[in-house]
Order: structure tokens, then sequence, then C-alpha cells
């Protein structure tokens, strides 16, 4: 496999005496999607913040190519009332100067995005799908090498969600970007991914969709319903966790108390 | 026209134009009560520079850029919430320089003219300063246009797309102190905010871009100067409240417009 974009070794943040995330160790490639699961709490959106060096790391390193150009699409866009700000004007701020797109890919990933005819619209006006592919079509102004995703479906209902992963892949397909993407929806997210990564605080387990799906510690972190063949599937955990997601050494026993 | 009106009029239509997107930005940003709190602290610059000798321009400049940076290092606590903390800064900075402007003799210092400003004192030679001020501060604030834009839109988006924050964070602080510094003598430390604040939230109706908006908050601004200052000269009012009376009457004025009247 050709060099990472990104690689992220020992990452650990901590807050006062909590560890939001500790021991991470992740690379993500060019033309792949990889997605961050996890509860509520688990430190998905302090693992993204701190690979976007949006907050500073107590432990470990990050690195990652020369001249890496990352699109980034937050959360949530939380926008005054008072100010004017049309989507064309808004879409304008998140241009790249030295990596311009041309006017062919423009008008492509515009089509694909389905911002056509929200361009004139105030952006306190679109609806909650339609900020979303709007917030998606700005993080692809940059031509970035590496598309960073936290939680993109959130506030959009589930057809929705279904057009918005399909169109999350096609873009892929279009740049041949490396996506990381941050979801605590399952299902649909599983389908749509090269590479999922169950955390809870640390990285529980990773690696292809359906090998997760298994993985008792993926069933611990969601519930039995969420898991395909668990009672089929015989696997010992090195450890397991308090409430806290601290892990504590020995053999790993059934009803692993996870958070 | 007498003189002394038309310095006056040439000074406050200046710092109106300027206090127009700079206002924008404050409205945008939430900043109306952070603003009070450096506009307050003014008093304590004006003691400072008589105190020390030194430019009282110059001083209140750099008081209200020190408590800015001050502010903008205490907001990132958690212990006090923020409007707490702006509530004890303002009152203690305003404390502070009155106490401090007490201990001068009174014959030497108008106080009255620094808590609501005294347009009609302006000379020619303060109107140079005035002009400075605000060519400097309106090339700046075009210069960062688009980061400033794009940080009031959204920090992290901004952060990631490359553009400095705290840099252009404080910019648009040392910018905000520059023209509380030059609009104390219109308006006064009491009434500064609304100088910054009222344009711009009239001109809100009317506006479909963050230009727009700016441009407009401007002319209202300049609008409620001329309006201010013909009301202090024919009846005789004081400048500084006349014209935030005039600006709130546009204010009100606007937003009670029928809807085909205003846009988004």
């Amino acid at each position: 496999m050709s060099e990472a974009l990104l690689t992220a070794t020992n990452l650990g943040v901590k807050r006062g005496d909590r560890w939001l995330i500790k021991d991470v160790n992740m690379a993500l490639q060019m033309g792949q999607i990889t997605t961050v699961i996890g509860p509520n709490g688990a430190g998905k959106s302090t693992l993204v913040r701190s690979l976007l060096k949006l907050i500073n790391t107590t432990t470990g390193s990050i690195n990652s190519i020369k001249g890496l150009r990352i699109g980034y699409m937050p959360q949530k866009l939380k926008l005054q009332e008072t100010l004017p700000l049309s989507v064309a004007r808004f879409l304008d701020l998140g241009r790249h100067k030295q990596h311009p797109l041309s006017p062919n890919l423009w008008h492509d990933l515009l089509h694909e995005c389905r911002v056509e005819k929200l361009l004139a619209q105030p952006m306190q006006q679109l609806s909650g799908g339609e900020t979303q592919r709007v917030l998606l079509l700005r993080a692809l102004l940059r031509k970035p090498h590496l598309l960073v995703l936290d939680e993109p479906v959130q506030g959009v209902d589930v057809t929705g969600q279904v057009a918005l992963y399909d169109l999350i892949g096609q873009v892929r397909d279009i740049l041949g970007c490396g996506i990381l993407m941050v979801s605590h929806d399952l299902h649909l997210v599983m389908a749509a991914t090269d590479e999922v990564i169950c955390l809870n605080q640390h990285i529980c387990c990773s690696g292809h969709p359906e090998q997760v799906s298994q993985d008792p510690a993926f069933t611990d972190l969601f519930g039995p319903q969420s898991g395909g063949n668990l009672a089929l599937y015989n696997h010992q955990h090195n450890h397991h966790h308090t409430s806290h997601g601290d892990i504590i050494d020995g053999q790993h026993h059934e009803d692993c108390d996870h958070g | 026209m007498a003189d002394f009106l038309l310095w006056a009029w040439l000074g406050g239509l200046m710092i109106a134009a300027i206090a127009g997107p700079l206002g924008c930005f404050m409205v945008w940003r939430r900043m109306a009560y952070f603003g009070d709190t450096l506009a307050h602290a003014a008093l304590l610059g004006v003691a400072l520079g008589l105190l020390l000798h030194v430019n009282v321009s110059l001083a209140v400049v750099l008081v209200c850029l020190l408590l800015a940076l001050l502010l903008s290092t205490l907001m990132h606590q958690r212990m006090i919430a923020t409007d707490t903390l702006l509530g004890i800064l303002s009152h203690a900075s305003l404390s502070l320089g009155l106490v401090s402007l007490s201990l001068f003799d009174h014959q030497a210092i108008d106080l009255m003219s620094f808590l609501f400003g005294d347009l009609l004192a302006i000379g020619q030679a303060d109107l140079l300063w005035v002009a400075v001020a605000c060519a400097l501060v309106l090339v700046i604030l075009v210069t960062i246009w688009k980061p400033l834009l794009a940080i009031t839109v959204n920090e992290e988006l901004a952060q990631v797309e490359g553009v400095n924050v705290a840099l252009t964070r404080t910019l648009l602080m040392l910018l905000v102190a520059v023209v509380i510094a030059v609009a104390m003598k219109v308006v006064g430390v009491l009434l500064i905010t609304s100088l910054l604040i009222i344009p711009a939230a009239a001109a809100r109706r009317l506006s479909n871009s963050p230009e727009q908006m700016a441009l407009l908050a401007s002319l209202l601004g300049m609008l409620a100067v001329s309006g201010g200052l013909a009301l202090s000269w024919f009846y005789d009012t004081p400048a500084g409240p006349s014209i935030v009376v005039i600006a709130s009457s546009l204010f009100f004025l606007l937003f009670s417009l029928p809807r085909p009247f205003r846009s988004v």
C-alpha cells in the first residue's frame, strides 16, 4: 500500500484527570473510507479534532504527507441570524487560491451535491440535509487529499442519509481522496465504508466492517442486536472495561461492562 | 455654517463610516457586551494617559487592547461565565477610571465630555488624527476582510482551511480598540457601543450580503451623525446622545417596515 496520508501514533488527550482518548494508532490512506464509530462520549470528536490539530494532544504524534490538503465538514454550523450570507458566498469563503477547481469539476461537484438551486438562498434557510450537502461541497472546494466528516448525516432523515452516504462514496471516486468519517449510527455507515474503527477512549477493535461487526468488543459497545453472528463467533479479548472505559487487565468475560 | 460645526460633522462622518463595518462584526460575533467592556475601560486609559503624560488616545488604545487580550484569555477558563466576567471587568474598569480621574484637579478635566462625548470640541488638528486612524482601520479591515468573515462563520472550519484564527481575532480587537479611542470624542465611553451596534443592526433588514450590510451600516451611521448634530444645533441638546437617539429611531423605523421592503 502507498504511503499513508496521515498517521497517528500513540495519540492521547487528557483533560483534568480524565483521558478523553488514549493510545490511538491509526493510518488514513488515499482512496479509502475510514469510519470511526463509538457511543456518545467515546472521544470521537476529540479524536477528529486532534487529527485536525484543532486541539493539543497530551501524548503521541501526527505525521502527514507534505502539503496535505484537508477538507473539513464540521458537525454543526451555527450561524447567527444577523449575518446575511448566501450559499454562494459561504462557498466562496472556502475556495483555495493556489488550488482552484477547474470549471468542469466545479460543475460536477455542484451537480452531485445538488446545490445548484440553492446558491442564491440564505444559509440560515436551508434544511438539515441541504446544509449538510452545502458543507460537504465547501469541504470539496479545496480538492482535498483527505476529507474529514464529523457526523455528516446529522439532522438528515433516513432517505437523505442513504443518499448522503452514496454521495460521499461518489466523491471519493471523483476526487480519489481519503475519507475519515465519524458516526454513531451503525447500519448505514457499515455499508459505505472500507475500514471501521470502533472507539471507546481507546480503539476497541478495527478492520473491515463484517469483521468488526462480529467482534465482541463491538457488540459490547452497541448491544447484541447490532452484531451479526455473535453467538457463533468465539473471540478472546485481552482486556475489558470499567464503566469509564478504563482498561482493566485480565481475562475477558461475557458480560463486559462497557460504558 | 460655523467652522467648528463643519469639523464636528466631518469627524463624526468619518468615525461613523468605519464604525459601520466594525459594528457589523460585533453584531455577527455577538460582541456587544465585549465592546461595552472595552469602551468602559477607555476611561481608565484616559486617566493613565493624563497621569503618565502620554497621548490620551494612544493610552486608550493600549488599555483597550490589553484588556481585550486579557479577556480572550480569561474567556477560555471555565470558572466564571463570560457574561459575569465581562460584567465584573466592565464596571471595575469604569469605576477605576472614575476614581483615578477624581484624583486630578477638577477644573482640568471635563468628565462629562469623556462619558458622553464632546463632538463640537473637535478641532482641525483632532480631525487630522481622526482621519489617519480611520484610514488605518479601513485599510486593515479591507485586507483581513475575507479571513475575518471566515472566522465569523466558523472558527474551526477557518482554521482547518489555513486561516490564522488567533491573529485575525487579535487584529479585530485592535481595530475595535482604535475605533473606541476615536469614537470616544463623538459619543463618549458610555455610548460608544451604540454607535457600533445600532447602525449595523438597523442595516440587517435591508441587506443580502455581508458587504451590503457593512456599507449600509456606514451610511445609516453617517445619517445618524448628521441628524444628531442638526438636533443638537437647533435645539441645543447634547450632541452624543442626540446622535444615538437618531440612530435608534432609524433602527426602529427600519425594523417596523412591512415585509415587502425587507429582504431575508
